[in-house]
């Protein structure tokens, strides 16, 4: 009985049989996920026909040190044992049941040229709704003329950043200094206007993806900031100012941003004097940075207590006071730990703006919302959201792997 | 450096006068805040005066006179504003625990599949968290609530499952239990696990004190099958289904009656943070067990424990210790996350009570105050339990 099972055991000897024939019934348990040549099978054996094929194929070609070099990676790769076989089946059974249909969707049967809906015949994505709506999703209801504006300020921005990496380190020092206290005044003059012959464009007018950025750029000024003097506060030897830290970060990393928002938008105006007025986009930026830099202040500690007190001690035997200790010694050292938990807790910042739509500030998300309901337009969502899902991940998936490569530069062994 | 020269004879002084200088920093924090609360609290104050609303929870206690499309209790317009702050409570608690759950789940299979040694099934892990973690969840909630979830169809081509549930636009349709005398099947359940919990403890002395072991395990599942099957025969419980049926409503609305309806709100609410949240639980849960060193196996291996031992005893102890304390955040986000639910209007309660509730008062910072303070007391009492937890399982070194 056993010995007539053996030949179910492939080995070394026979090794071209055995694979050109566990080959050929993977390739056919394959072509049966897709054409389902064992239908006239009842059904719930129909089902099982491809995934035993599949099974049996990649049972015939497990050999062990076969010599043959790809056929070895193939094995230790997704072939090891029974259990493996049946992952990578199910695995390959998910790619092909839902990555063609994907792509069809997206690209083969989708619309790209066109003007208005009805050019939108095929089964796939009407891309045409993005191309109409490019202008408005990505500046929102700013003046079409006025665009050149935006698209300078973000030039600049650009520029200036550029230099920044490349220049030398001793205008390295001043071009920082210039986009961070300078560049931002003039970033927000030229969008808002109103001098320099500029005209004034409201802050309800603005809008789509350069809200997005806009107001990420400003959060993320000033909740870095924030977020280290509040860290430094956490652990202050005072117990003033430790327990009013604590209490301030304890409570905006206890409520969800929407709350923070609707506070923003119906009790700021309570809080101010009177007759003062504050424009919507300032407080919904002073909001965010409140809720950002506890999450800062809380990533800052983190490397602030993984510094080993020699640090501390060193600092204090040079004579250093407090301020200069922590600037020059203890700073450097902990941020260089948090690296990830820093750009955790940007990307967490730009994910998190879409929310402002509560408020009725409209960007990027907020920008489809408006445009999906349009009459015109209507049955639009998927492509509308699949967009902005695009657009998001390219940002993020970019600053995470950034922040990657910036630690890995500045990682020193201790 | 320039540093050096920053000096404006302040800090000297304070140095010689250490009491004083101790006292001052304090002092300014404590009048600073003083000064900015009193400040708000004057402003609000003379707000609300010229407006002529006057500050007060009495309005918790009138009808609130609105309805709530989604509850778990009984509730209509009739009932009080608190009793709507409740309905609100309870359905975002309920979509933090259905998330949660999902959550879990998944993402502890991504968790070990990106840890697998399979090629193709780590790359799936990790092209799935990838995508999904870099995603707004605003997006992810919109996309399935509008996109996925709008192309379901009409109830009168509802995709069955079994005949029993059924999945429409209008929601997904499940069968209800009807219990009959249920509450001699709870208390069955809740003495089962009483009396577990001490045999669990009893067996742990005895092991401590003499080195036998009882099975435990064996009897604990025995106890929590006999107990309630017994307790279920002779008090006479019994189960019923309520299954959805198709009725028509007029010439071509059909809908279902009977059964539970899950609303497409909640539906794509919990999909949407489980998913999101699966991402960030599968990298805990990658961390934590990458955690754990490979001298650990090998040394708990070498003593002679079978590999189930060493996984049961020696690694997950371990990893568990680096993966439950991020993973408890990850649950606190969840529930935070949770309160989005506005934007779809599923009724939870930033939705119910800081949205329709004020609209309705007028009353804005007692009733953002009252939401932002449940959210926090919830924070809060997380973490504290969290503290105890990380102080327990800390290791203790000599």
């Amino acid at each position: 009985m056993i010995k007539n099972l053996t030949f179910l055991k492939p080995n070394k000897e026979s090794l071209n049989l055995y694979i050109s024939l566990g080959a050929v019934f993977f390739v056919l348990g394959i072509a049966d996920i897709s054409f389902n040549v064992f239908g006239f099978l009842p059904i719930w054996i129909s089902y099982f026909v491809p995934l035993a094929f599949c099974f049996l194929g990649l049972h015939l070609i497990r050999i062990e040190f076969s010599g043959n070099k790809t056929l070895d990676v193939l094995n230790k790769n997704i072939n090891s044992d029974w259990f493996n076989a049946i992952l990578t089946i199910f695995a390959i059974f998910l790619l092909i049941k839902f990555i063609p249909p994907i792509l069809d969707w997206l690209f083969f049967e989708a619309t790209f040229v066109g003007s208005k809906k009805e050019d939108c015949t095929s089964d796939g994505a009407c891309w045409v709704f993005i191309n109409v709506w490019f202008e408005r999703l990505m500046y929102g209801l700013y003046p079409i003329k006025e665009i050149w504006r935006i698209n300078a300020a973000f030039i600049g921005l650009i520029l200036t950043v550029g230099l920044a990496f490349f220049a030398s380190a001793k205008t390295k020092k001043y071009v920082l200094m210039f986009l961070i206290f300078v560049y931002p005044f003039i970033m927000i003059s030229l969008i808002s206007g109103g001098n320099f012959g500029l005209e004034w464009v409201e802050t309800n007018a603005w809008g789509g993806l350069a809200l997005t950025f806009i107001i990420s750029i400003f959060a993320l000024t000033f909740c870095f900031p924030v977020g280290l003097f509040l860290a430094l506060g956490r652990r202050s030897s005072y117990p003033v100012i430790r327990y009013a830290s604590i209490g301030f970060i304890e409570f905006w990393r206890g409520v969800p941003l929407i709350t923070v928002l609707f506070m923003a938008s119906v009790m700021f105006p309570m809080f101010l004097p009177e007759d003062t007025y504050m424009d919507k986009l300032v407080r919904v930026i002073i909001a965010i940075t409140l809720f950002e830099s506890a999450y800062m202040a809380e990533v800052v500690r983190g490397g602030l207590q993984a510094l080993p007190r020699g640090q501390y001690d060193a600092g204090k035997s040079l004579g250093m006071g407090y301020w200069r200790m922590h600037l020059l010694i203890i700073m450097p050292q902990a941020l260089k730990l948090v690296i990830p938990g820093i750009a955790n807790t940007f990307l967490a910042l730009v994910k998190d703006t879409p929310l402002i739509l509560v408020v009725g500030l409209l960007e990027l998300i907020g920008m489809i919302d408006m445009a999906k309901t349009n009459p015109k337009w209507l049955g639009f969502a998927a492509e509308g959201y699949v967009f902005a899902g695009f657009v998001f991940w390219i940002v993020c998936y970019a600053m995470s792997r950034y922040s990657i490569s910036l630690e890995r530069k500045y990682k020193t062994d201790r | 450096m320039k540093i050096k020269n920053f000096n404006l004879g302040l800090g000297s002084f304070l140095r010689n006068n250490p009491k004083l200088g101790d006292f001052l920093p304090q002092a300014v924090t404590l009048f600073a805040i003083i000064f900015i609360i009193g400040f708000f609290t004057f402003n609000a104050q003379t707000n609300m005066d010229s407006r002529g609303i006057d500050f007060g929870f009495g309005f918790l206690s009138q009808e609130s006179s609105f309805d709530i499309q989604f509850s778990l209790i009984d509730y209509d317009g009739s009932h009080s504003y608190a009793k709507a702050y409740l309905v609100g409570l309870l359905n975002t608690l309920l979509v933090s625990a259905v998330g949660i759950f999902f959550a879990t789940l998944l993402g502890v299979i991504v968790g070990i599949s990106r840890l697998s040694s399979n090629y193709l099934i780590s790359r799936l892990a990790e092209i799935y968290v990838e995508i999904f973690r870099n995603i707004p969840l605003l997006l992810q909630i919109f996309f399935w609530y509008f996109a996925a979830l709008r192309a379901l169809p009409l109830p009168k081509e509802a995709i069955s499952f079994f005949d029993v549930s059924f999945l429409t636009i209008k929601g997904f349709f499940i069968p209800k239990l009807i219990w009959t005398n249920f509450s001699i099947l709870f208390y069955s359940f809740v003495a089962a696990i009483v009396s577990i919990v001490f045999i669990y403890v009893y067996g742990k002395r005895k092991q401590e004190a003499t080195g036998q072991r009882i099975p435990v395990f064996l009897i604990s599942v025995g106890l929590l099958i006999i107990l309630p099957v017994v307790a279920s025969l002779l008090g006479g419980v019994s189960l019923d289904f309520g299954i959805p049926e198709l009725v028509q409503q007029s010439e071509t609305i059909f809908n279902f009656k009977g059964g539970i309806n899950i609303i497409p709100e909640l539906m794509a609410l919990a999909l949407a943070l489980s998913l999101y949240t699966a991402t960030f639980i599968a990298e805990c849960v990658r961390a934590g067990i990458m955690g754990v060193s490979k001298g650990q196996k090998e040394a708990a291996a070498s003593i002679g424990l079978t590999p189930g031992q060493v996984l049961q005893l020696v690694v997950m102890p371990q990893a568990l210790r680096i993966i439950i304390p991020p993973t408890t955040n990850q649950y606190l986000n969840l529930t935070k996350n949770s309160s989005l639910a506005a934007a779809i209007a599923y009724p939870d309660l930033v939705l119910v009570f800081a949205g329709t509730a004020m609209m309705q008062t007028g009353r804005a910072i007692e009733i953002v105050s009252i939401t932002m303070l449940t959210y926090l007391s919830l924070s809060i009492a997380i973490s504290i339990f969290m503290n105890w937890y990380n102080k327990k399982i800390a290791i203790k070194e000599k």
